[in-house]
């Protein structure tokens, strides 16, 4: 029993392997722009792109030091006076459609769009034919 | 209602359960890969990091001969396991060019003393700016880069021993 806490405990301060940059991040990776209608139009773009290192988030919302330094990069541009959509294309060149939330129309993509519409559609064409019988 | 629609729902959940199956048994690739395969190298200037060994530029990697251009940094665990292959690819005659990202001088001394020093030159990404616009998603990766600057192959994750020749190869091939 005694040998199980001492074993638990010696669990509990086991210190994890540091496998991240231990430089302090990007000045512009957790600071706001000073101009708020800009910060806003770099806080939307954040929103819409893909952190490449937790999959499944945003880089508004990851703490990966990668997400951070895209952030800044964002920021800066946004800054400088760069459109959001240019930013966004920018990344895209690079790391294909994946990293945008706001995929755009493709070869790939196009079923997601219209199948709703389809769906809908056939929807329709079930209610008119079932009401039809009832009437009739 | 027609007889064989009765099985239309048990056909429809079969086909769901196969799908399902089949993304749990063979989950897909997760890889991050860089659309810049077949582009040139974008504009860069990397500022020297390690005294006495010079930083690096697009320039440098247009020079004619082709390079293997490794992103690197001390505190990346895979980078150690990476160390040895690099080595035998410098020892086989590769160009390796880093780019260390957010790293410290003295961090990155150490690492190079502790693991072998196989680059040529090692440029200073403070902000990970280059590793954005190359289109690399983590450290280690690895770029081959041919002679006019253009970007051949992308490795992504450290490279293994049973690789090191497919690299080398590619590097060869890449005039």
């Amino acid at each position: 029993m005694r040998c199980a806490i001492l074993f638990l405990s010696l669990l509990t301060i086991a210190t994890p392997v540091l496998a991240d940059p231990v430089t302090p991040p990007a000045p512009y990776a957790n600071t706001q722009l000073r101009d708020p209608a800009q910060e806003a139009t770099a806080k939307t773009l954040m929103q819409t792109i893909r952190c490449l290192v937790c999959q499944g988030q945003s880089i508004a919302d990851s703490d990966a030091s990668m997400a951070g330094d895209m952030r800044a990069l964002i920021r800066e541009r946004i800054a400088a006076g760069e459109a959001p959509e240019s930013i966004r294309a920018w990344l895209v060149r690079r790391y294909g459609d994946y990293v945008t939330y706001d995929p755009p129309m493709s070869a790939l993509t196009w079923p997601l769009w219209l199948a709703p519409v389809a769906l809908l559609a056939i929807g329709a064409l079930i209610a008119r034919s079932s009401f039809r019988r009832r009437r009739g | 209602m027609k007889r064989w629609a009765l099985w239309l729902p048990l056909i429809v959940f079969a086909a769901l359960l196969a799908l399902v199956a089949t993304g749990l048994f063979k989950p897909a690739d997760r890889t991050v890969r860089s659309a810049m395969i077949g582009q040139p190298v974008p504009d860069f200037r990397l500022a020297p990091i390690v005294p006495g060994k010079p930083g690096l530029d697009a320039a440098m990697l247009r020079n004619g001969t082709p390079h293997l251009v490794n992103i690197f940094a001390s505190w990346c665990l895979p980078c150690i396991a990476e160390a040895p292959q690099l080595m035998r690819l410098k020892a086989m005659g590769v160009p390796i060019e880093g780019i260390a990202i957010r790293d410290k001088p003295a961090d990155l001394a150490m690492f190079l003393d502790r693991n072998g020093d196989p680059y040529a030159r090692i440029g200073d990404d403070p902000r990970s700016a280059v590793q954005l616009a190359l289109g690399s998603s983590g450290v280690p990766e690895s770029f081959v880069v041919d002679g006019r600057g253009v970007i051949l192959l992308q490795h992504v994750g450290d490279i293994r021993p049973d690789q090191v020749e497919a690299i080398a190869a590619a590097v060869k091939d890449a005039r």
